[in-house]
């Protein structure tokens, strides 16, 4: 059914659809309608779960730590300083292997309050074993949720899905919501090979001496890229049912490009129209939307970017110090290429800053007028 | 330091259970009160039991994988989580119509005085139905014996060290948790075991939040021989330091009346930690525990 939603409110029928049984979220702004829709479709009895209204996020994801052990299948939502505060218990879940699923919208990182796009607070968390999908609809998150916890049950991790602030959390999109009955065809029962269970009891989660740590690391690294195989089964199956396409990256008129834009999230939108009209002018311009970036699909990366000129990147988010994140882990997964491209790192958009085709526009010409990438990067939009 | 002659503890044998949910051959060190508080409330508990236990000394003593000391679902949780990772579990059980089957958070003074506080309170205002332990030995021990909240006033740690003893006082765990209106609040100690068993029997069918607090001692954090971590313990309770009772809906009941006349500067003595302390605190410390009892056994009558 074709339905009107906000980015939230699709995350919330997400959640809905995949017939979650204990929620544990804490409201924090613009992640607060998640909280309250499910609330309420708690309360009203649409959604047949148990709501667990803790006092922190770092509880939030305790909590879930507990349900998901005992097999059940969990959801949560926040953002920002709330997923920093979970950032223990993220690193726990992926060592315990439990396959939660969590939406995050994509807000600044504070001191200095500001609640607005900018996907530092995800980034920041990309050590911590979470598989991350970043989505650019109100469609795509409702169908993100969906294929996660087909992916996150199979291989048993958690996936987080994430999206920026207000230009999507907020934002009301046409959103096709799909029949429950289509989603049970997708999306079998959780039922994990071992839970808490009184007649086969186990103990979980307990103390790994160096014999073992080592090689228990390591099997939740090859889970990790698991996804990578796995990801675009899920994807099939999905289009086949729903008749919509993922996939683990999205290539925009990359074939015969000689300038590729890297995005993530609602900024992609805007390199898409950009692409088109620079294409009408004759400049070949192609765009790779990341999705998937936990794990890395560095194949992926190094088909779709190997044999262009030049790559520009352009990070919503910043580790200070270095700079944008996806774009140095772009440059290091093509630096074995014998022909790599230039990398044009460009950090944009911080704190909610609008980046609007104009913008893009400029980011691209100014690459394509550089032959020499200065590797450092360049701080589009900087005032003065 | 003269030994006194345990007396015969009546534990109800009828119904005493000789299963042993809790295996030999734990990490624990020797005269350990928290196996053996365990111990005991397992037996209480019985098999539909599932423990979530936090840093601790505890995450130890379990086993390293792939051992286990457990005969029930054992859950092992970041630090300061226990009471949220319960009430997740019991969320889980309960959707899986398994309503009767206990979840117990099995915690340490440190991951419940202070960096577990917060989540305790939250899953105690919401009275979720979780037994919440705190076995209390009285320091952050797993790392080796640095202060918590639970330290008593003039004890030695390695954060309190040499003379600059413990200035403050204990915190009153007890009180913190009867003002979120549980339904079920105990103190309980390894010295009287017939105590505990009957507390965790009886709490099985208690709905809400229950919280117990055990005094569990620790030989080497205490500087006690580890054959007298019964005695100093029971010293503990018969000088008023510990009180041994429960509070079930707001009605106190004393469990364990002191039989003789143990003075807090005879339990203090008896402990290594506590070498440096000052007649002063010891004073203080003896009327805050005559304050305390006084109170108590107001509430009883
Ligand atoms: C967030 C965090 N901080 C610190 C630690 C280190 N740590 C592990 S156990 C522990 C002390 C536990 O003290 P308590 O709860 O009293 O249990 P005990 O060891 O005395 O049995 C500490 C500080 C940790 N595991 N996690
Ligand atoms: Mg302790």
């Amino acid at each position: 059914m074709r339905q009107l939603l906000k980015g939230n409110y699709a995350v919330a029928e997400g959640a809905k659809l995949c017939r979650v049984k204990v929620i544990s979220a804490y409201p924090i702004t613009p992640q607060t309608t998640i909280v309250e829709r499910l609330s309420e479709i708690c309360a009203n009895g649409e959604l047949d779960a148990k709501f667990i209204k803790v006092e922190s996020e770092h509880s939030a994801m305790a909590t879930l730590v507990g349900a998901s052990s005992a097999g059940i299948r969990a959801f949560t939502a926040t953002s920002s300083n709330g997923l920093l505060l979970m950032h223990e218990v993220l690193h726990w879940v992926a060592g315990a292997r439990l396959p939660i699923v969590m939406s995050n919208v994509n807000r600044a990182v504070s001191g200095g309050w500001n609640i607005w796009a900018d996907q530092t607070d995800s980034i920041s968390q990309r050590d911590t074993g979470w598989l991350q999908i970043y989505c650019e609809s109100s469609q795509e998150v409702l169908d993100s949720v969906i294929m996660a916890y087909r992916l996150a049950e199979k291989i048993m991790m958690p996936v987080m899905l994430t999206y920026d602030a207000f230009f999507l959390s907020h934002t009301t999109e046409v959103v096709d919501v799909p029949d429950i009955e289509r989603v049970d065809e997708f999306l079998p029962p959780f039922q994990p090979e071992y839970k808490l269970d009184i007649d086969n009891p186990r103990m979980f989660g307990g103390l790994i001496s160096p014999d073992y740590f080592y090689e228990h690391r390591y099997t939740i690294h090859k889970a990790s890229l698991e996804a990578l195989e796995y990801y675009p089964e899920v994807c099939r199956e999905f289009r086949d049912i729903f008749g919509r396409e993922y996939d683990i990256t999205e290539e925009y008129r990359t074939d015969d490009a000689e300038v590729v834009v890297v995005t993530a999230g609602t900024i992609t939108s805007v390199v898409r129209i950009t692409v088109d009209k620079m294409r009408e002018a004759g400049k070949k311009i192609g765009l790779m939307k990341l999705r998937v970036f936990r794990p890395v699909p560095i194949d992926r990366w190094r088909n779709v970017l190997g044999n262009v000129a030049k790559v520009v990147v352009i990070d919503r988010n910043l580790s200070p110090g270095l700079g944008g994140v996806f774009a140095d882990e772009i440059q290091s997964a093509l630096y074995p290429l014998e022909n790599r491209p230039s990398i044009y790192p460009v950090v944009a958009g911080l704190g909610g800053r609008d980046v609007t085709p104009a913008d893009i526009e400029g980011i691209i010409n100014h690459a394509l007028s550089s032959d020499d990438p200065a590797g450092a990067p360049l701080f589009w939009g900087l005032k003065q | 330091m003269e030994r006194t002659t345990q007396r015969m503890i009546e534990i109800p044998r009828d119904v005493m259970t000789d299963e042993e949910l809790w295996q030999p051959g734990v990490l624990s060190c020797q005269g350990c009160g928290a196996s053996l508080a365990l111990k005991l409330a397992l037996k209480g508990l019985g098999r539909r039991t599932v423990v979530v236990v936090p840093a601790c000394c505890m995450s130890i003593i379990a086993g390293p994988y792939p051992y286990s000391a457990s005969q029930v679902p054992f859950l092992h949780v970041p630090f300061e989580t226990a009471a949220a990772g319960a009430s997740g579990v019991r969320a889980a059980l309960d959707i899986r119509g398994e309503e009767d089957v206990v979840v117990m958070a099995w915690a340490g003074d440190g991951g419940t005085f202070d960096i577990g506080l917060q989540a305790l309170s939250g899953a105690a205002e919401r009275n979720d139905d979780i037994l919440y332990v705190c076995y209390d030995n009285e320091a952050y021990m797993n790392t080796g014996i640095q202060r918590s909240g639970a330290t008593p006033a003039g004890a030695w740690t390695t954060t309190t060290p040499g003379e600059a003893v413990k200035e403050e006082p204990k915190k009153d765990i007890e009180k913190i948790m009867l003002s979120h209106g549980i339904p079920y609040m105990a103190t309980a100690s390894v010295a009287y075991p017939a105590d505990i068993y009957t507390k965790f029997r009886k709490i099985r069918s208690i709905k809400g939040t229950k919280f117990i607090h055990i005094l569990s001692p620790c030989p080497p954090g205490w500087q006690i021989d580890s054959a007298d971590s019964i005695r100093v313990s029971r010293m503990a309770t018969q000088a008023k330091v510990f009180p041994i009772y429960e509070v079930e809906d707001g009605r106190y009941t004393i469990n364990v009346y002191p039989e003789r006349e143990v003075t807090v500067k005879d339990y203090v003595k008896a402990q290594g930690r506590f070498r440096y302390i000052t007649d002063d605190v010891v004073n203080a410390a003896q009327e805050l525990a005559d304050r305390k009892w006084e109170e108590l056994t107001g509430m009883v009558e």
